[in-house]
């Protein structure tokens, strides 16, 4: 045995150091770059394994982002049609009355008046308010014609609803009083009868009264209840009432509904009550009847939305936890399985000086790593299919990265929670047993 | 100061409704650099002796010191550190990792003694130099042949310059030839100072042992001195004869 002198000075010098070493100092732990690295090996020796295993977390970690991508996006379509209503609105419509006793239906007689609309304006708060008249008529222009809602409103209307020019302008106080024959054209009613030509200056007659177009609405799209609202021609009330829907004796100055618009920064509950209280001194209502009008306020059914929007969401991003719960629980199947194919090599380290701690610590970093492989792939496929969804649906896709953080901290947990079961096992496997195991 | 000294080491298993006595009263001390060899039939405790002495489980009753440290009552984690730089462990299937190739094989007892990368591979290295496997530091056990990885399972029990070296059965996988090759580096690493204790039940093994040990029904029933045969010279002699018969 010719063994290197440095060596075998060192072997004999390592002898005399342990004959007068008194007691042995702590033995130091695993490192971590190396835990990582033999995880890492542990999972190449059995890739389709891995991969089968790592497959369900993956396909949990693709549909809670998915699902909460998606649903963030739907969300925020409804409240963008929401807003799109505009901002800060509040709208009455008259609500069921008592005649002689008969319940009649909301809106069965109307009784909200243009001079309700006016009265509304001294609400402190209100700073602009419409009162509004619609009906189905056609409208023509040369050889095209085009059935729409027709719809007479006070200038502050434009306002209210937060709507903006296309083109040209819209009609005057001044106008408005003197019930000029002009009109306002929603984007759909001016394409349908002009195309790409344009319709400011033009002339289209409603019922055979010629109007002039003085004016074309920026495009809103389609509202919560998947109206096109762009499919309206605006004209002042008055004109309304006397040229277009004929004058109703009883109800000369009845409008079909009010929108108000609160001061931006004012609280639109009180405002609400504010209005409220004014309506009913105005329809003479004791205390101890029921409103006669229906008062919304458009944020409350935006948060009403966007509550039952939530709701749907967090049920679906439950139902893709529940996968990525089972996914979990693939992890821990193979843990098990792998430390039991294992136990020799556990009994191995063990007996040369792997504390327990470090056993446990190699098999949960193992299925952290796991868990983690298939979350980060998840993660990509997660954003890739709401992407894909959100194209086939037509929504915007609004991917969350809270969700996205979550979903790669929920995969870790899951390997760390599903893997220290069979991490315990493998620790606290008895050396001995475990190095005759076969 | 004595490398290994017990007193009345004894250890019960639980068997059913009553216990098995593996190992009763077996007190004996050994030097450093001795060369122990155990014997026995099967059920004889040679195999509980070399589990205790190994610090792999705690007697029931008796003392042992190892290197005048009391190791009988301490908890596992404190074993695994004494098991981890007192002590290093050969066995009759190898146990080598499969994935790992020779030189992180060899490594893999200075990663739980938290030897920084560079100097454990320099270590591990040099120790398969030793043991004559400098050209195959990167093959993988099922490359190597079952005396090559023999050969790495005891560089991997010296790496971390231990006091003894537990050997169980070490030859008992291998033709009598490697097992012989096997033995004389035991031999060569016996001369550089490490101790060796030895199980086997095979007389012609424990040969080369200079003080032999023998157990029945749990008990040390001879315990005698003996001049060791020379493996390497053996190995010569047979490589001889060979060359002579060809």
């Amino acid at each position: 045995m010719n063994a290197p002198v440095a060596l075998s000075a060192r072997l004999a010098r390592g002898t005399e150091a342990g004959q007068t070493r008194a007691a042995p100092v702590a033995a130091g732990g695993l490192d971590l770059l190396e835990a990582l690295r033999s995880a890492l090996g542990a999972l190449a020796a059995n890739k389709l394994r891995a991969v089968l295993t790592g497959l369900g977390i993956f396909i949990g970690v693709a549909a809670v982002i998915a699902t909460v991508s998606v649903g963030a996006g739907a969300r925020q379509q409804v409240l963008g049609q929401i807003q799109s209503l505009g901002a800060n609105l509040l709208v009455i419509w008259p609500g069921s009355v008592n005649q002689a006793g008969v319940r009649l239906g909301a809106g069965q007689r109307p009784n909200l008046t243009w001079d309700d609309a006016q009265a509304l304006l001294e609400v402190p708060g209100i700073v602009a308010v419409s009162g509004n008249i619609r009906g189905q008529n056609q409208v023509v222009a040369g050889n095209a014609n085009w059935s729409t809602s027709v719809q007479g409103s006070d200038p502050d209307l434009f306002a209210v609803q937060d709507w903006a020019l296309e083109d040209g302008r819209f009609f005057t106080a001044e106008e408005a009083r003197g019930a000029r024959k002009v009109v306002v054209l929603g984007a759909t009613v001016a394409e349908a009868l002009f195309g790409d030509e344009g319709a400011v200056g033009q002339e289209i007659r409603v019922r055979s009264t010629p109007f002039e177009v003085i004016g074309v609405l920026a495009r809103k799209g389609q509202n919560p209840m998947g109206q096109d609202q762009d499919d309206v021609a605006v004209i002042p009330f008055w004109t309304a009432r006397r040229s277009v829907m004929g004058a109703n004796r009883v109800w000369a100055r009845g409008v079909n509904w009010i929108s108000l618009k609160v001061e931006d920064g004012a609280d639109m509950a009180e405002a609400a009550e504010e209005v409220r209280s004014l309506m009913r001194q105005r329809h003479r209502l004791a205390a101890n009847e029921p409103d006669d009008f229906n008062l919304r306020n458009m944020s409350d059914v935006a948060a009403t939305f966007d509550a039952s929007a939530k709701t749907l969401s967090m049920l679906l991003a439950s139902a893709a936890a529940v996968s990525l719960l089972v996914g979990g629980i693939g992890v821990m199947n193979i843990m098990l399985v792998s430390v039991t194919e294992r136990t020799r090599e556990i009994g191995l380290r063990l007996a040369i000086g792997a504390r327990r701690r470090d056993i446990l610590a190699q098999f949960l970093i193992e299925a952290v790593v796991l868990a983690l492989l298939g979350g980060a792939v998840g993660v990509a496929a997660g954003i890739g299919l709401s992407h894909a969804l959100g194209r086939v649906a037509g929504w915007p896709v609004l991917i969350q990265m809270d969700a996205v953080a979550l979903a790669v901290g929920v995969s870790a947990l899951t390997g760390l929670f599903f893997g220290f079961w069979p991490a315990r096992r493998a620790a606290r496997l008895d050396p001995i047993a475990a190095l005759r195991h076969d | 100061m004595l490398l290994i000294e017990t007193q009345g080491l004894t250890k019960h298993y639980a068997a059913g409704e009553g216990t098995v006595a593996a190992l009763s009263g077996v007190s004996l001390a050994v030097s450093p650099g001795e060369f122990v060899a155990a014997m026995g039939p099967s059920g004889s405790g040679k195999s509980t002796f070399l589990n205790l002495i190994g610090c792999l489980d705690r007697p029931t009753r008796g003392e042992y010191r190892l290197v005048g440290e009391d190791v009988s009552r301490l908890p596992p984690d404190r074993l695994a550190g004494i098991r981890n730089r007192r002590l290093g462990f050969v066995f009759q299937s190898f146990n080598l990792l499969p994935r790992a190739d020779a030189l992180a094989n060899v490594e893999l007892p200075l990663v739980y003694g938290s030897v920084g990368r560079r100097e454990r591979r320099e270590r591990a290295a040099a120790m398969l130099a030793l043991v004559g496997l400098g050209e195959r530091m990167h093959h993988r056990p099922s490359q190597l042949s079952g005396g090559q990885q023999q050969r790495v399972a005891i560089a991997r029990a010296l790496v971390n310059e231990p006091d003894l070296i537990l050997a169980d059965e070490p030859t008992g996988a291998l033709d009598s030839r490697t097992g012989l090759e096997i033995m004389a580096l035991l031999q060569g690493m016996n001369r550089e100072g490490v101790a060796v204790l030895m199980v086997t039940h095979d007389a012609e093994i424990a040969r080369f042992a200079s003080r032999c040990l023998r157990f029945h029904d749990g008990r040390l029933v001879a315990d005698e001195a003996q001049a060791p045969a020379a493996a390497s010279a053996e190995l010569a002699a047979l490589d001889d004869g060979g060359a002579r018969a060809a």
